[in-house]
């Protein structure tokens, strides 16, 4: 053979190595293997709530998850916006329940992984957040004499195997809040401050029956999980678990260069931040300044885990103790949701603004500035070969 | 086409590639710079006006992403005695991110010999994040800046 022929093979060698070289590098790997489901770990015992893993805390509070008697009109259930078919969410831009609110529905599954509640973090556990709606007048509107006064009357039994005897409600007004319409506020300042104290025990109670049924919320297995799992143990990956060459650009965008894994990090694809992202508001919707305006609603929230209502120790509190209070950044900063499921759930963002992953991917391809504080992303220019990648990638998590 | 028309050709297609790979080296060497990541990680430093040695470690031993810790400072003087007493100020963020900490740590216990908890850190993002330490001790002030990369 000659030097010249030789050559040539070496260099024919050379090009078929280039081509079989292996798709991923360890590092991709190891951040793939970061975001796979087998990954999650399992659920931290909430120390603030005592109920949160007994069963029957979870059958009550699964009961009254759907009940819709659990609202003012009693039409609207947390299931009205959370529905079970619909990965707990509505489809809906904003949650309609009694009224239209100005925010999308959370889906909830993994939620109780989650270190802060709703999109602003403006409550710090899942009972608290359940709470909320409750007496939320565009929500479930009711009052909580008058959900003490329900539980006593349609659940009295099952409370009490769980929770311990109900307080007399012989002198409690049908209808009284801190919370609610001037006759429901003067009622409630009517009333003594142990019988107030009282009736927002059985308002807890209700909240942290209602967080141990959410935290039987698991995210189920995707296409990607079954590709990551071969991916990691060497193996190739067969049958629904191969991935498109479009996917795997995807994906490699998603870890690379698109540097959405930046905050979509972890086997729930979130950090549990905020963040400003330049999402655009919606016009008509009241002003909404994301996460700088909760800081001070949770520290207000009687049900907060420095209030009186939290079991167990101060210890559980870190994350409300170390939380940051002031600063630019919060200006429009909303929670990193998580993108399990997310291909099937349109709309996106805090207030539906974008109505397909296309969108999605167009405007952090473009990140234009925030009309108020400071976007966090930067101008990534995707070509639409690319930007197509990235939203075949993000179907992957929802198969 | 002779053998050695060909090494000729092959030659000076190596040639082309040198010059290409020099140019593409001065392009990069002297192009404006990103913050970038420092390779100063050290866990142990003198402080900026050489009045501290600071140690600053997690307490278990292990950084785990997402998940609100507890570090140790460790403050000695350069004699090596241990500072007691001492005010300390936490702030840092993600030079490349322009962002700043998830969490607002603070000093919460003092454990004797210099040693001080710093409670409420939360890296939630791989990738380079700084704290900065402003301290105040009998021996005067002064300030750290430690690099985390995860």
């Amino acid at each position: 053979m000659s030097r010249f022929s030789s050559l040539l093979a070496l260099v024919m060698v050379a090009v078929l190595a280039g081509c079989g070289r292996p798709e991923f590098s360890d590092a991709e790997k190891q951040t793939i293997a970061s975001l796979a489901l087998s990954r999650l770990p399992p659920l931290k015992p909430d120390t603030t709530n005592r109920f949160a893993d007994v069963p029957a805390a979870a059958a009550l509070g699964s009961t009254l998850f759907f009940d819709t008697g659990m609202s003012g009109g009693g039409t609207v259930s947390c299931s009205t916006c959370h529905k079970i078919d619909r990965q707990f969410q509505d489809d809906l831009p904003q949650a309609v329940g009694v009224g239209r609110t100005n925010r999308r529905t959370m889906p909830l599954a993994g939620v109780a992984h989650d270190p802060w509640f709703f999109w602003d973090g403006r409550r710090d556990s899942l009972w608290a957040q359940a709470l909320t709606p409750l007496e939320n007048p565009l929500e479930q509107a009711g009052n909580r004499a008058a959900f003490a006064h329900y539980i006593k009357a349609r659940f009295g039994e099952r409370y009490e195997r769980i929770f311990g005897p109900l307080p007399d409600l012989s002198g409690v007004p049908a209808n009284a809040s801190p919370l609610g319409t001037d006759a429901e506020r003067a009622a409630w300042n009517a009333m003594p401050a142990s019988q107030a104290e009282e009736v927002n025990r059985v308002f807890a109670n209700i909240g942290k029956a209602i967080a141990a049924f959410e935290r039987s919320i698991a995210p189920p297995q995707t296409r990607f999980d079954r590709f990551a799992i071969d991916l990691v143990a060497g193996a190739k990956p067969k049958g629904d678990a191969a991935f498109s060459s479009e996917e795997i650009l995807g994906l490699k965008l998603f870890i690379g260069k698109a540097n959405c894994v930046t905050c979509h990090n972890g086997p729930r694809f979130t950090d549990g931040s905020f963040h400003n992202t330049g999402v655009p508001p919606v016009a008509g919707l009241p002003p909404d300044r994301g996460r700088v305006d909760a800081v001070a609603q949770v520290e207000a929230d009687p049900f907060n885990c420095f209030g009186a209502f939290r079991d167990g120790d101060a210890s559980a509190c870190r994350e409300l103790r170390f939380m940051v209070k002031t600063g630019p950044e919060l200006v429009r900063a909303y929670k990193t949701p998580s993108l399990r499921g997310g291909a099937t759930r349109p709309p996106y963002m805090h207030a539906g603004q974008f109505s397909s992953l296309d969108e999605v991917v167009a405007h952090y391809s473009k990140a234009p500035a925030s009309v108020e504080g400071v976007s966090e992303v930067h101008p990534l220019q995707l070509s639409d070969r690319e930007r197509a990648a990235l939203v075949a990638f993000l179907k992957t998590l929802a198969e | 086409m002779g053998l050695a028309s060909l090494w000729r050709y092959l030659l000076g297609g190596l040639g082309l590639a040198a010059l290409l790979a020099g140019v593409l080296a001065i392009v990069y060497l002297t192009a404006p710079r990103a913050p970038q990541p420092s390779s100063d990680v050290g866990r142990s430093k003198t402080t900026a006006n050489k009045l501290f040695v600071a140690t600053f470690e997690p307490e278990k031993g292990v950084i785990r992403q997402g998940e609100l810790e507890s570090w140790l400072l460790t403050l000695k003087t350069v004699e090596g005695a241990p500072v007691e007493g001492a005010a300390i100020t936490i702030s840092g963020g993600m030079p490349q991110h322009k962002h700043g900490l998830p969490t607002s740590p603070q000093a919460t216990d003092y454990l004797g010999e210099g040693r001080y908890r710093i409670d409420g850190v939360k890296f939630t993002m791989s990738g380079w994040w700084q704290l900065h330490f402003a301290i105040s001790a009998a021996a005067g002030s002064d300030t750290v800046v430690f690099n985390v990369v995860l």
